[in-house]
């Protein structure tokens, strides 16, 4: 089978999974509600404080929930140790990445998508500038998240406290995608600046990273 | 072996099979195998070869390497010195397709059944045809339309699984590590039965085992390990045949 056939079996596989298990969105559902309503009630905002704190109090959520689903990603092949049956198959390596990051994306955008209208009521938000490009800052900072967590969630599994190492190793990495995140929604959402800069920081970004763990994916799942 | 002497103290060549014919290659040549885990010698210097054909049956006691040995052998692990040379490939991966492997552990998802199992290993080797996977799975003596979750399985019926995944691209190397564990000694039977049909078939088979009474009737050489190395191999069938064919003689 092709690699992109691979990709599609093992991307279908785990969506079938999760949707049995619902393991992975449920935890990050409750997380991030978590955040959205605590914050509100803690420091009860008003519509401007919140257009200028928004941006960062959506992605760090997000980033956190994010690793929710890394860590289950890899939890789901080491049960049983299904990723054995993999390693001795003559499936590419690269399928399995790709298959895992695609599912964790769609995982963190659904959760997006779900989430979004709530940090809209409970931030009184409105966007000053162009919605759509919060989209594109959505897709890309996503993939950004998504990329690095489910290469540095592989790098881990081995380790024996899994749960603590993705963050200590992911959220370092990930801080310039994390800053131009938060810059350029706060851009949007005060319209006091352009997100240009930023959206192209975003894009470069996710291309570098991309192909990085792309090309060191196979040394990683071969690891002992 | 390792100590290559044979049991019955007979002379021994590296190639030596108990065929007629020499000139057949052989599917594993394992030249100074070490494998260091930190300071520990799981394996210690292992040169060996072994014909096509066969169902070896890998004995000896916990930590005597048995199944570190598959594990390098399947291209699990990386050994610390030597090399495998498998089906003539320098590596596991170049010849991935013609290699079934067993772990320990059932190497299956426990959320999807049988057959959801099956379709997708099936598919990591370029299968798309489900007949495959229910041929597999009669052949093991599961039933193909069961939808229960393989969560919900009985010990037996995982390993049996298990089987039917390593056999499921008909590979013409096996490598089963402890296939009876947590199997009732009925399954285990029915299971060495299975696997000597596959042997018949002309498949080379290595079965890592505490059980070996269960292998006796179908084996036909016994490797003996001990502290990381093959410490004797009893051949206990002669087997006369031609690489692919594998015909068994009498015990």
């Amino acid at each position: 089978m092709s690699a992109v056939g691979v990709t599609k079996s093992t991307l279908l596989k785990d969506l079938r999974m999760e949707w049995r298990s619902k393991d992975a969105i449920n935890s990050m559902l409750f997380f991030s509600l978590l955040v959205v309503v605590i914050f509100s009630f803690a420091f009860n905002p008003t519509a401007e404080q919140s257009r200028l704190i928004a941006g960062g109090l959506i992605w760090v959520a997000f980033l956190f929930a994010a690793v929710v689903a890394l860590n289950q990603t890899w939890a789901r092949e080491l049960r049983n140790q299904v990723l054995d049956a993999y390693r001795v198959s003559p499936a590419p390596p690269n399928a399995l990445f790709l298959a895992k990051v695609l599912g964790n994306f769609l995982f963190v955008v659904v959760l997006e998508a779900l989430m979004a209208p709530l940090f809209v009521v409970f931030y009184q938000l409105r966007s000053v500038g162009p919605v759509w490009q919060l989209v594109v800052i959505a897709l890309l900072g996503t993939w950004a998240l998504v990329v690095n967590g489910t290469f540095f969630a592989a790098l881990s599994i081995r380790t024996r406290s899994r749960e603590i190492m993705l963050p200590l190793i992911l959220f370092p990495i990930s801080i310039p995608a994390l800053l131009a995140m938060v810059d350029a929604t706060t851009s949007i959402l005060t319209g006091e600046s352009s997100p240009d800069f930023w959206i192209k920081l975003l894009l470069v970004y996710d291309v570098i990273f991309t192909a990085v763990c792309l090309l060191l994916f196979e040394s990683v799942l071969n690891a002992e | 072996m390792g100590s290559s002497a044979p049991s019955d103290g007979s002379a021994y060549s590296p190639y030596m099979t108990g065929q007629s014919d020499s000139s057949i290659q052989p599917v594993i040549v394992l030249q100074n195998l070490v494998k260091f885990f930190g300071r520990f010698a799981a394996l210690r210097g292992i040169t060996e070869s072994f014909a096509p054909g066969r169902l070896y049956v890998v004995v000896g006691d916990n930590g005597a390497g048995k199944s570190t040995l598959l594990r390098v052998v399947a291209g699990l692990m990386q050994p610390s010195q030597g090399s495998v040379t498998l089906l003539g490939a320098g590596t596991a991966r170049e010849v991935a397709h013609r290699i079934g492997y067993m772990g320990h552990a059932p190497l299956l998802y426990d959320e999807l059944d049988g057959m959801e199992n099956l379709r997708y290993f099936a598919g990591l080797y370029g299968l798309q045809d489900d007949g495959i996977g229910r041929d597999a799975m009669r052949t093991v003596g599961l039933d193909p339309d069961l939808e229960r979750r393989v969560g919900q399985y009985s010990q037996g019926m995982r390993q049996r699984l298990s089987l039917a995944r390593a056999v499921l691209h008909n590979p013409e190397l096996m490598l089963l590590d402890e296939p009876f564990s947590n199997v009732d000694v009925h399954s285990a039977r029915d299971m060495a039965a299975v696997l000597g049909r596959v042997r018949d078939r002309g498949k080379t088979i290595f079965v890592v085992t505490h059980q070996s009474a269960l292998m006796e009737q179908v084996a036909d050489e016994f490797v003996h390990m001990a502290e990381g190395k093959i410490v004797s191999r009893e051949r206990v069938r002669q087997v006369q045949m031609s690489a692919g064919s594998g015909a068994g003689g009498e015990r």
